[in-house]
């Protein structure tokens, strides 16, 4: 088991850094549903199945195509490209990565030490954390759902606004119209 | 070594379901529309499946100037592969089955909303107008109907408490769940209509309109790789139908189990033959409204029923 956590483990890292150093936004894309795949593996190799599933359906079959549904429709080719290359300065990513490095150092530290917490390998069943969510944890998961309800309204909303341009035959029909009347 | 055996033995089943449902597709079209159908090659024109399989090899393999290359050619492949990793957890009898997952159903649902991608990618990276239009239409199409397949599914769940297919076929021992959730099955056959984007919802590739839509720029055996994607795909769902809803390997002695899962599996998919040759092609916001006005309500209020008569049933 601890083979397949690492393997998988450097498979996540080497397709996020792939993420991240992309110019094009589908390549990138792609490269993070990889990552996404990798990660439901470690989780599979953690021993909970469902979390790993739920990551691929949701994660991978849902919310990327959305992300890649929606650069396709900009149409974003080689120029969007060449300026990506044109921002990446040393200025812009030299802050963050040494915040980071920081907190990669103390991670080491603590892994080294080896007082963190140990994982334990043992299988999660769905029956046990159905339970846990609607017992324990009940008021967050309908708290999330009020925040959904909240998200499907605003884009239901955005999208109903009537269209000010028509065509010109049905501009035609709704004179005519406004004429018989 | 037996478990070796069990994967070659059905990938070698599955491939040649898929090829052989060419000349049975043709044959049954014709059947239904009055005319022969291939009949030269070899007895009742089966050879057919050899002669397009020869074909498809020898056209040139072209990859446009103007596609992206690498996305361009892992598109086809990753609709046979998905559809193909689907097939490991549906039982074909007691003992055939390549790996009774814990999460089967998700596992399955996991599988199906992966292959999504070969539409989208193959449409985007052909780089060409009528492809994207496939490519947009067959995302959020097959995002759509995926919900509502899952949710469809779920009845099942509640009612037999797991979501192993070996014991969802044990629990249909008394009574197939076709009986217990009619609903469900039609929503589920609707569904998977949809995500195998067969005929009448292959608006994605929708001929008379995007010129084959998302695989308009590709030929030779990448275009094969889809063609038998489909084909896999009409497979899948037809055994998955089989096996949710009709008892999968159950039926009695006279004929062994994995004679009865291939009997029902084949009836279904000669129901999506006929879907194809008798119903018209719907618009594409028809079947976007039908499917989150209709369906979704329907889906939703199936599972509350179901689940309240469980609870009643258990006290």
């Amino acid at each position: 088991m601890n083979y397949l956590f690492y393997i998988s483990s450097v498979v996540a890292i080497v397709a996020t850094i792939m993420v991240i150093t992309r110019y094009h936004p589908v390549h990138a894309l792609l490269y993070l549903v990889v990552s996404f795949l990798a990660v439901s593996m470690i989780f599979l190799s953690l021993g909970a199945p469902f979390v790993a599933i739920l990551e691929i359906i949701l994660y991978a079959g849902a919310i990327i195509v959305l992300f890649i549904f929606v650069v396709m429709m900009l149409n974003i080719g080689s120029e969007a490209a060449a300026q990506e290359k044109q921002w990446i300065k040393t200025q812009t990513w030299a802050g963050p990565t040494i915040l980071t490095a920081i907190l990669l150092a103390e991670l080491l530290v603590l892994m080294i030490r080896g007082d963190s917490t140990t994982i334990t390998d043992q299988s999660v069943p769905i029956k046990q954390i159905s339970f846990s969510l609607y017992k324990e944890y009940i008021i967050a998961v309908e708290l999330v759902g009020f925040l959904l309800m909240a998200g499907i309204v605003g884009a239901a909303h955005i999208g109903r606004h009537k269209k000010r341009y028509l065509h010109r035959f049905l501009r035609e029909k709704e004179e005519r119209e406004s004429v018989k009347l | 070594m037996q478990h070796i055996w069990i994967v070659l033995g059905v990938l070698f089943v599955l491939l040649n379901i898929a090829a052989g449902l060419i000349w049975l597709e043709r044959r049954m079209l014709a059947m239904w529309q009055d005319r022969l159908g291939p009949n030269r090659a070899g007895p009742l024109g089966i050879l057919i499946v050899l002669a397009d399989t020869l074909k498809l090899f020898f056209k040139e393999d072209w990859i446009p100037p103007f596609a992206d290359k690498w996305v361009f050619i892992t598109a086809p492949a990753i609709v046979v592969a998905s559809v193909l990793m689907s097939f490991v957890i549906i039982p074909f009898s007691p003992s055939i089955i390549v790996s009774d997952l814990n999460v089967g159903i998700l596992f399955f649902l996991a599988m199906s909303s992966l292959g999504v991608y070969s539409i989208v990618l193959g449409g985007w990276a052909s780089n060409n107008k009528y492809s994207l239009l496939g490519a947009l239409r067959g995302a959020s199409q097959m995002i759509a109907y995926e919900v509502f397949m899952g949710l469809s599914l779920m009845g099942i769940v509640m009612l037999t408490g797991s979501f192993k297919l070996s014991d969802i076929v044990n629990a249909q021992k008394d009574v197939w769940f076709v009986f217990k959730q009619p609903v469900a099955l039609v929503i589920f056959f609707i569904a998977g209509v949809a995500e195998t984007h067969r005929l009448p919802f292959d608006i994605p590739e929708a001929e008379s309109e995007l010129i084959a839509g998302f695989h308009s720029e590709y030929s030779g055996m990448k275009f094969g790789m889809f063609f038998i994607g489909e084909y896999l795909g009409v497979t899948l769902i037809s055994a998955m139908t089989a096996t949710m809803f009709f008892g999968g390997w159950l039926g009695p002695a006279f004929l062994p189990p994995w004679a009865w899962f291939f009997i029902k599996t084949f009836a279904f998919i000669l129901f999506f033959i006929l879907l194809r040759a008798s119903l018209p092609r719907p618009r594409y916001d028809q079947l976007m409204e039908t499917g989150w006005k209709v369906l979704l309500p329907l889906v939703l209020l199936n599972l509350m029923v179901t689940g309240a008569i469980a609870l009643w049933i258990r006290g």
